[in-house]
């Protein structure tokens, strides 16, 4: 492809939890600047390979390489996010978190920091809801509120788990245009996805996992029909074997590589 | 004019009574330092971890006790430890076995209630098994007060010094670990000053009640306000009121001090549950108007 700098390297790259492999043997570089459909069946490691770059998934052989990058200058948003909604924040401070690297313990936002949170929460629709406390938001202006707080955050390599499960349309159609902002930017982005219309509309480059890696590269010909037919086959393969696993053990395994969709 | 004084019924006793007035100065450093630390351990749903840990500091104490009698630094120092112990004790437990935390926390609880008292009884009378069980607010020695002072003073400079941490903490845990700045010190001091708090309200409020100026008025606090700042605030004057209100009604009734302020507090909680603006019933009301 171009000469532009890699943002991500894996290489050979196993991980699991608690020694148990989630994505086998992964070779792949991510650029500086890409915006990556990480796809596959329910099972295939998405979310582990996520978790992996961020350091909350084991690796159990090979390397992810941040490229010099520390986890705390990578954006992750996972899927499902611990976010306590019950408790009494406004939709702006909970905004404002994404400046805390930047801010710190004592620091006021000033006016830098104050128009970039008015700018994301604008970008993601929110404007005029500053003041309301996060109960009071329905999920998909949660989602939008961690899109923002994202975008406060100003990471140059952004990882999105499922970022649309469970979100409507319009709400889809709008942090897409976030997402295309970011890539117009010239942010990295990694996104898990499960929608292959999506993916083929709104994503350049492709990543297919079962596991293993299928394909990567420009979103067509990844997301070609033997591809997906290998990749949903090779998934169920793992969770068979699995289930062969002796005893007790297979069960558990089974139950993991749920945990990992 | 200070025979008028002398008769109020509100100011009259601590005007008269040095112990009224020490009583009434241990329970308002305490009312300011303890019920923040209860409101951000009831956002995070570890109010019943906090009874545990109340309960955790009575074998220390009672260790303290057993080496140096009723000294205020042998007990605290016992206590701090013994806190200390399960409150992270009961986070590694939960982590590394299938038990889940409040399970842990029960047994640990137990466990302590049980020992403590078999080592108080072993070393002392019931009025000591008393004073560990209930405290002893009208009683309180110069180092105990000082101990109160001191632990307020530092927890709300703590409070001031990791404000915001902490609520991105209770918001959103992954966030601040993953930002790779002061998750964990964050924690562990949140702990180590909740510890250091119900070491404090030990002198006051004994084992069993020494939880209760944390948390019930940060519960009551609930149904009056809504952001954290405000929360914070009418805990402080929710609690400061019920010291008042328990000495008060102590001195006039001639009941025990600990628990007349634990039930003045807990009076304030079920008025707060009826009558506060977020209450049961005026919530009713204001969400029926909201629907229209």
């Amino acid at each position: 492809m171009s000469p532009r700098k890699p943002a991500l390297a894996f290489r050979d790259l196993t991980l699991g939890y608690e020694r148990r492999p989630a994505v086998h043997h992964l070779t792949a570089t991510i650029r500086e600047g890409d915006l990556v459909a990480l796809v596959g069946p329910n099972g295939a490691g998405k979310s582990t390979l996520l978790n992996g770059v961020v350091g909350r998934a084991e690796v159990l052989g090979g390397a992810v390489d941040r490229c010099g990058r520390s986890v705390p200058e990578i954006g992750y948003l996972p899927q499902r996010a611990e976010i306590d909604a019950a408790f009494p924040i406004s939709v702006h401070d909970f905004v404002a978190i994404g400046a805390w690297r930047r801010l710190g313990f004592w620091r006021r936002a000033g006016h830098d920091e104050e128009a970039r949170i008015a700018e994301a929460l604008a970008r993601v629709s929110l404007g005029g809801f500053e003041a309301r406390p996060i109960g009071t938001l329905s999920g998909g202006q949660l989602q939008r509120a961690l899109f923002a707080r994202t975008i406060v955050q100003d990471a140059r390599v952004i990882l999105l788990d499922e970022p649309f499960a469970a979100i409507d349309a319009r709400t889809t159609a709008d942090l897409l245009r976030v997402i295309a902002r970011w890539h117009d930017e010239g942010r990295t982005v990694i996104a898990a996805l499960h929608d292959f219309a999506q993916v083929r509309q709104s994503f350049p480059t492709s990543l297919l996992l079962a596991r293993e890696l299928i394909a990567f590269g420009a979103t067509p010909s990844v997301l070609a029909p033997d591809n997906l037919a290998r990749g949903s086959s090779l998934v169920e393969a793992w969770a068979e074997q699995a289930e062969h696993c002796h005893g007790e053990g297979g069960h558990h395994h089974h139950g993991e590589a749920g945990v990992a969709a | 004019m200070s025979g008028a004084l002398l008769a109020n019924p509100v100011l009259g006793p601590f005007v008269e009574f040095a112990f009224m007035r020490r009583a009434l100065v241990g329970c308002l450093a305490l009312s300011l330092s303890a019920p923040p630390i209860g409101v951000f351990l009831v956002l995070r749903r570890m109010s019943l971890m906090s009874d545990a840990m109340a309960h955790a500091i009575l074998p220390g104490a009672a260790l303290g006790f057993l080496v140096g009698g009723l000294s205020v630094p042998a007990m605290t120092a016992g206590g701090l430890a013994a806190g200390l112990a399960v409150a992270l004790g009961a986070g590694l437990v939960a982590r590394h076995t299938v038990l889940r935390e409040d399970a842990s926390l029960a047994a640990f609880y137990l466990l302590s209630l049980a020992s403590g008292v078999t080592l108080v009884s072993m070393g002392g009378s019931n009025v000591d098994l008393l004073h560990f069980l209930f405290g002893s607010v009208l009683a309180l020695a110069d180092d105990a007060i000082v101990l109160l002072g001191a632990v307020a003073s530092v927890t709300l400079a703590w409070l001031a010094l990791v404000y915001r941490p902490l609520v991105i903490e209770c918001v959103d845990p992954l966030f601040l670990r993953l930002s790779g700045r002061a998750s964990a010190l964050t924690h562990l001091s949140f702990l180590a000053v909740a510890v250091l708090n119900l070491v404090a309200a030990f002198q006051a409020l004994g084992t069993l009640l020494a939880v209760g100026l944390m948390i019930l008025p940060a519960v009551a606090a609930r149904f009056w306000a809504r952001d954290l700042g405000a929360l914070i605030a009418a805990a402080i004057a929710l609690a400061a009121a019920s010291s008042v209100a328990g000495l008060l009604i102590s001195y006039h009734f001639g009941v025990p001090s600990g628990p007349a302020i634990i039930l003045s507090a807990g009076g304030a909680y079920l008025l707060s549950l009826l009558a506060g603006p977020r209450g049961a019933l005026l919530r009713r009301r204001s969400e029926s108007h909201f629907k229209g």
